[in-house]
C-alpha cells in the first residue's frame, strides 16, 4: 500500500506516557485513504489506545488483510511490527503468530469484506480459539479499493451509489460474535472517540478476542443520502447503551472508590472495566441477555453501541492448549529435542 | 516337504472386508514374519470406507530385501465374497487360493491351475465364540493361524506378540491365542503343510525397524525442534500430526511446569493451516502443517504470500491421487508441478522428495534448516505408499550434536548495533537478506507484506524496484540447489541408458535394474531427492544418449519440472508413466523399458 513518510514534530508539552513516550511515538506513515475516511478517525483512536496503556512499539504486532482497512496498519505505530497479509486470512496468520509469541500485543485490523466475507470462516475460529487479541472491523458496508460493490454487512434496503438496493439480509458481526461464543463485543461509530478509545484498551486488556465492530463511513462509496452506513445515517440512530470507563491497574483504587455502585468487570491483568451507564436490567456479562437485547434494538432501525458483551475470565489460546508461560518462540531447542538416546530406546517399539 | 520349495521368497494377498478386524490379523502376520529376521514389505490397499468395503492387504517376502509390490501372488486369502472373482483370477499360475469353506464355492470361479485351500473359518469360530462381533473379529485370527502352519511362521514369535498386545486384557489374549490354535491346527491336520514356499528364520533385521513414512515424518519434525503445528484432517496425511501429537504428549510435556512445549492447532481449513504455520513462522517460531494435495491447493495463496515476503514454512505433502477429490486412499505422484510453483505469480518454492522412512525423517527435520536459512516455504513430498505403509527400515537416529540452523536472524545485540535496519537487505552470498522477528528489539520493526515491495521492504510499484526483488528472489532459490539432500545416482558398467526417478518409485526402480541387468541390459539410475535441481542432475542427463523418468502420474510432471529447470532437451528423456493408484512395481519399470527398446530397435 502507498503512504508517506510523516515527519515527526514533538513538542515539548505533549503528555508522555510511562515510557517516556508521547503520542507522536505511536503514529504511522501519513495515511493514503480519501479525506474523511472514518478509518483514520480509528487510527487515531488506536494509536490514542496504544500510548495510553504505554505499550512498548516493538512489542506491539499489527495484523491485517487486505482492503482499505486493512492498510491502516501502516498509519499507527510505526515502531511495531506489522503484517500486511492477504485477503481474509489475517484471523489464522494472527493466531500462530500468537500461538508461537504470546508475550506480544496483537492488534488485527480487518474490514466486512475482509472479515464478513472471504475470512468469515477464519474469524468464526478464530473466536472459538480465543487468541488473546485485539480484533477491529472497520466496518463500511462496501468494497472500497473496487469501487463501491455492496459488502456481507450492507443492510436490508440501503441504496449504493449506482443499482438498486441490497435485498439479501446482512451479517452483523456483534450477533455473529456473540452467537460463536465471543468473549469480548463491542460496537462503536469511528466518530465517536470517546467511547472508541477506552474499549480499545479495555479490548487490548481482555484475556482472549476482543472484537469491535466499528461502523467507519465510507465517504467516497456510500455515504450519501439512503445509505445506512453514511455519517449522517450513523450519527442519526446509533444509540450509546453501554458507557463505560477502562481503569488500568495502577489506578485501581483510586478508581474503585469512585465507581461505588456501578456494575465493574475486572480483566485478568487488575484493570478494570467500570460501567456508569446501562440500561434498566442490562448485565454486560448475560450472553443471552445482550443478544436479544440488541436484536429488538435493531428491529427499531437503532444501531446500539458500547462494550456490549464481556467474559471477563475465559480461557484464552495459551489455556485451551495447555502451553507454558513463556512464549513458545522462547524455549530453548535444548528443551524441544528428546536427544539421540530417547530415540534409540523409542525405535525398540517399533520391533 | 516339496522338492522345489522356495523359501523367504513369495507373494501373498489377502482380500477382507474392512471393519472386520483384518488389520489386526495382517499386522500380526507382517510382524511375526519381521521378528523372524526376514526382510518383508507389507501394504495395505484400502478403500476410502469405514466398513464393508473390499479392503487388501500384501505381503512380499523377499530374502534379497526388495521391497517393491510383487505382482504374482502365490497366495491369496479370499475372505471377501465382494471380490472373490476378481481374487482367484489374480493368483498366479501354480499358485494357491485360501477360502473360507463353511459355505460351497461357486464351480464356475474354479480354476484348474490352481490349488484350492478350504477351510471353515466362519464355522469354526461360530462353534467357538459366543459373542457375535467376536465371530466376526476371530475369523481373520484363526485364519492367521492357518497362515502360520501353511508358511512356517514361528508361533513363539506370534505368542509374543499376542502377549505384549493384548498383555493388560487377558480375555483378549485368551479367545485370540484359541482362534490362532483353531486355524493352526485345522492346517496341520487337514492341509500340505507347509506350502512350497515358506519362511526361515533370518537376521537381517536386526538394525531395523517397522515403521510408516508418516510416523518418521512426525519424528523429524519433533527433532528438528517445531512447536506450532496447524492442520486440517486429510487422508494420507493425517497420521503425521497424529503421530506428532503423540510424540509431543511423550516427550514435550515441561518437566518443571507440566505445560505443553508446543501447540497444534487443528485448523478450519487449509487456508488457515498454513495461516497459522506462517504467522508462527513470522513470530520467530518452527512451525509445520502436513496435508495432500487437495489441501495444496487451497494453500497456493498463502504459500505465494510466504515466498513473496520471505517467511519460512515447512509443508508436508503426503501425495494421494488426484485431480480433485480423486481416490483418497491410493498412491501417485500427482503433486510435483503444484508444489514446485504453487501460488499466482512468479513462484518457485524448494522441495524434496523421500523415498523410504528414513528419509522422511531426516528431510523433515532438513525441511527447517532449509525453510529458515532461505526463508521461505519448504515443501516435502511423501506419498501415501510411504507414509501409511510399515517399512522395515534401519533404525533411525539422531545425532545430538544437531543445532537447528535459524538463518540469518538478528539478535537483539546485532539489532543494537545497527544503525537502521531493512528487512530485505543487504542479501547474503545465497541472496537471503536477514531477517527479525517481532519483540526482539525496537529497531528490528518492519512491515511484512504480500505487496509490492523494494530491497528496503517499503511498498512500491516501480517497475524497477519490484524487478531487483523477484530476481533476488530467483537467485536464492537457485542457490538452494546445493543445499537440498543430492540425487543418488549408481552406475554401472556398460550402461547403455539413465533411468531417472523420484521418492515412492525407488524401490521398484531398484528392483527393475536388477532384474534388467540379469537380461543383460544395463542401466545407470539417478534418484532425485530435492528441487531445485543441482547440476550434477543435467550432467547424469547429458551423460546418456536417454534416459527413462519414472513417476507415478499421467501428465510425465518429473519430466516437464526436468525440461523447464534443465537444459536438457526433453529429447533425451522417455517417460514410463505408473499412476492407477497402487504401488509401483518392478515388473511395471521392466515391462516399459522392455517395451520401449523393442519400439526402437
Amino acid at each position: 500500500m502507498p503512504s508517506i513518510v510523516k515527519p515527526i514534530a514533538s513538542h515539548p508539552s505533549l503528555l508522555r506516557n510511562q515510557l517516556g513516550l508521547t503520542i507522536r511515538d505511536y503514529e504511522g506513515s501519513m495515511s493514503t485513504l480519501c479525506a474523511g475516511c472514518g478509518h483514520d478517525s480509528i487510527t487515531a483512536a488506536i494509536t490514542r489506545a496504544f500510548h495510553e496503556l504505554s505499550t512498548p512499539p516493538e512489542m506491539i504486532a499489527k495484523m491485517s488483510g487486505i482492503g482499505c482497512s486493512s492498510k491502516t496498519p501502516t498509519y499507527f505505530v510505526s515502531g511495531a511490527h506489522g503484517f500486511n497479509s492477504a485477503h481474509g486470512r489475517m484471523p489464522a496468520i494472527a493466531t500462530g503468530a500468537a500461538a508461537a509469541n504470546r508475550s506480544l500485543v496483537f492488534i488485527g485490523v480487518s474490514g466486512d469484506g475482509d472479515s464478513l466475507s472471504i475470512g468469515i470462516g477464519h474469524l468464526a475460529h478464530a473466536i472459538r480459539r480465543n487468541p488473546k487479541m485485539l480484533y477491529v472491523i472497520e466496518n463500511n458496508g462496501v468494497y472500497g479499493l473496487t469501487k463501491g460493490q455492496f459488502s456481507a454487512s450492507a443492510d436490508l434496503g440501503s441504496k449504493p451509489k449506482k443499482g438498486d438496493p441490497n435485498r439479501m439480509q446482512p451479517i452483523d458481526p456483534v450477533l455473529l460474535a456473540l452467537s460463536l461464543g465471543a468473549t469480548f463485543v463491542a460496537r462503536s461509530f469511528s466518530g465517536d472517540k470517546e467511547q472508541l478509545v477506552p474499549i480499545l484498551k479495555a479490548g487490548l486488556a481482555h484475556k482472549g478476542m476482543a472484537l469491535v465492530d466499528v461502523i467507519s463511513p465510507c465517504v467516497t462509496f456510500n455515504d450519501h443520502e439512503g445509505s445506512t452506513k453514511s455519517y449522517l445515517h450513523t450519527r442519526q440512530n446509533t444509540m450509546r447503551v453501554t458507557e463505560m470507563d477502562f481503569v488500568p491497574p495502577e489506578q485501581e483504587i483510586l478508581a474503585q472508590i469512585s465507581a461505588e455502585g456501578k456494575t465493574a468487570v475486572t480483566m485478568h491483568d487488575g484493570s478494570v472495566v467500570y460501567f456508569t451507564s446501562l440500561p434498566q436490567g442490562y448485565d454486560p456479562t448475560n450472553r443471552q441477555g445482550v443478544y436479544n437485547y440488541i436484536l429488538e434494538r435493531q428491529g427499531k432501525g437503532e444501531i446500539p453501541t458500547g462494550l456490549l458483551y464481556v467474559n471477563g475470565d475465559s480461557a484464552e489460546l495459551h489455556e485451551l492448549n495447555a502451553t507454558p508461560d513463556e512464549p513458545l518462540v522462547s524455549v530453548p531447542y535444548e528443551k524441544l529435542t528428546p536427544g539421540a538416546a530417547a530415540l534409540s530406546k523409542l525405535m525398540e517399539s517399533f520391533r | 516337504m516339496h522338492h522345489s520349495t522356495r523359501v523367504n521368497d513369495f507373494a501373498l494377498k489377502l482380500a477382507n472386508v474392512n471393519g472386520t478386524g483384518s488389520a489386526s490379523a495382517n499386522g500380526l502376520l507382517m510382524t511375526a514374519i519381521f521378528r523372524m529376521g526376514i526382510p518383508v514389505c507389507g501394504k495395505n490397499l484400502f478403500p476410502s470406507n469405514i466398513q464393508g468395503l473390499p479392503t487388501w492387504y500384501e505381503i512380499r517376502v523377499s530374502g534379497d530385501g526388495y521391497q517393491a509390490r510383487a505382482l504374482d501372488y502365490d497366495l491369496i486369502v479370499a475372505m471377501n465374497s465382494q471380490t472373490y472373482a476378481r481374487d482367484v483370477k489374480e493368483v498366479r499360475s501354480g499358485g494357491y487360493l485360501l477360502y473360507d469353506s463353511t459355505w460351497p464355492l461357486d464351480p464356475g470361479l474354479n480354476r484348474e491351475d490352481v490349488t484350492f485351500l478350504g477351510v471353515p473359518l466362519a464355522q469354526m469360530c461360530n462353534d467357538n465364540f459366543g459373542n457375535p462381533r467376536e465371530r466376526i473379529l476371530m475369523k481373520n485370527i484363526a485364519c492367521a493361524g492357518t497362515l502360520c502352519a501353511l508358511l512356517d511362521i514361528d508361533m513363539k514369535v506370534v505368542e509374543a506378540l499376542l502377549l505384549e498386545k493384548y498383555g493388560a486384557k487377558p480375555a483378549m489374549i485368551e479367545s485370540n491365542r484359541k482362534a490362532l490354535m483353531m486355524g493352526y491346527e485345522f492346517a496341520k491336520e487337514n492341509l500340505a503343510c507347509p506350502l512350497p514356499f515358506r519362511l526361515e528364520t533370518m537376521r537381517e533385521n536386526d538394525d531395523k525397524v517397522l515403521i510408516d513414512g508418516n510416523t518418521a515424518t512426525a519424528l523429524g519434525c519433533l527433532y528438528a525442534g517445531a512447536t506450532v503445528a496447524a492442520w486440517y484432517p486429510i487422508t494420507p496425511a493425517t497420521s503425521v500430526m497424529d503421530a506428532f501429537t503423540k510424540f509431543c504428549a511423550k516427550y514435550r510435556k515441561d518437566k518443571e511446569s507440566g505445560r505443553n512445549n508446543f501447540c497444534i492447532l487443528q485448523a478450519e481449513d487449509e487456508l488457515a493451516a498454513i495461516g497459522m504455520v506462517i504467522g508462527a513462522s513470522w513470530a520467530g517460531a518452527r512451525s509445520f502443517t502436513s496435508t495432500a494435495g487437495p489441501g495444496i491447493s487451497l494453500m497456493n495463496e498463502l504459500l505465494g504470500l510466504a515466498y513473496y515476503a520471505e517467511i519460512p514454512a515447512v509443508v508436508i505433502d503426503v501425495q494421494r491421487v488426484g485431480p480433485s477429490t480423486g481416490m483418497p486412499t491410493r498412491t501417485q505422484q500427482g503433486d510435483l508441478l503444484e508444489c514446485a510453483y504453487a501460488s499466482h505469480g512468479d513462484t518457485k518454492h524448494i522441495l524434496l522428495f523421500p523415498a523410504n522412512p528414513n528419509e522422511c525423517f531426516h528431510f523433515a527435520a532438513k525441511s527447517f534448516d532449509l525453510a529458515e536459512k532461505f526463508q521461505t516455504p519448504v515443501l516435502m513430498l511423501s506419498d501415501l505408499d510411504i507414509g501409511m505403509n510399515d517399512w522395515v527400515t534401519p533404525r533411525l537416529t539422531w545425532d545430538d550434536s544437531y543445532k537447528p540452523d535459524r538463518g540469518k536472524v538478528l539478535s537483539r545485540e546485532e539489532l543494537a548495533g545497527m544503525a537502521k535496519y531493512f528487512r530485505y537487505s543487504p542479501p547474503d552470498e545465497d541472496f537471503v537478506p536477514p531477517r527479525t522477528v517481532p519483540g526482539v528489539h525496537a529497531k528490528g520493526a518492519f512491515f511484512t507484506r504480500g505487496s509490492g515491495h523494494n530491497k528496503l521492504g517499503v511498498y512500491t510499484e516501480v517497475p524497477d524496484e519490484y524487478q531487483e526483488v523477484v530476481d533476488r528472489l530467483l537467485q536464492k532459490h537457485k542457490a538452494a540447489a546445493k543445499y537440498v539432500p543430492a540425487p543418488v545416482i549408481e552406475r554401472r558398467e556398460d550402461a547403455k541408458f539413465g533411468i531417472v526417478s523420484i521418492g515412492g518409485c525407488d524401490n521398484a526402480v531398484r528392483e527393475a535394474l536388477d532384474r534388467l541387468a540379469e537380461r543383460g541390459i544395463a542401466a545407470d539410475y539417478m534418484r532425485l531427492r530435492g528441487f531445485p535441481f543441482d547440476t550434477a542432475v543435467d550432467e547424469f542427463l547429458m551423460r546418456h544418449p536417454y534416459s527413462f523418468v519414472v513417476e507415478q502420474n499421467r501428465d510425465a510432471q518429473l519430466k516437464s519440472l526436468l525440461t523447464l529447470e534443465t537444459a536438457v532437451p526433453k529429447e533425451k528423456m522417455v517417460s514410463l508413466l505408473y499412476y492407477g493408484g497402487f504401488p509401483l512395481s518392478a515388473k511395471n519399470v521392466v515391462d516399459g523399458v522392455s517395451k520401449h527398446l523393442q519400439e526402437v530397435l
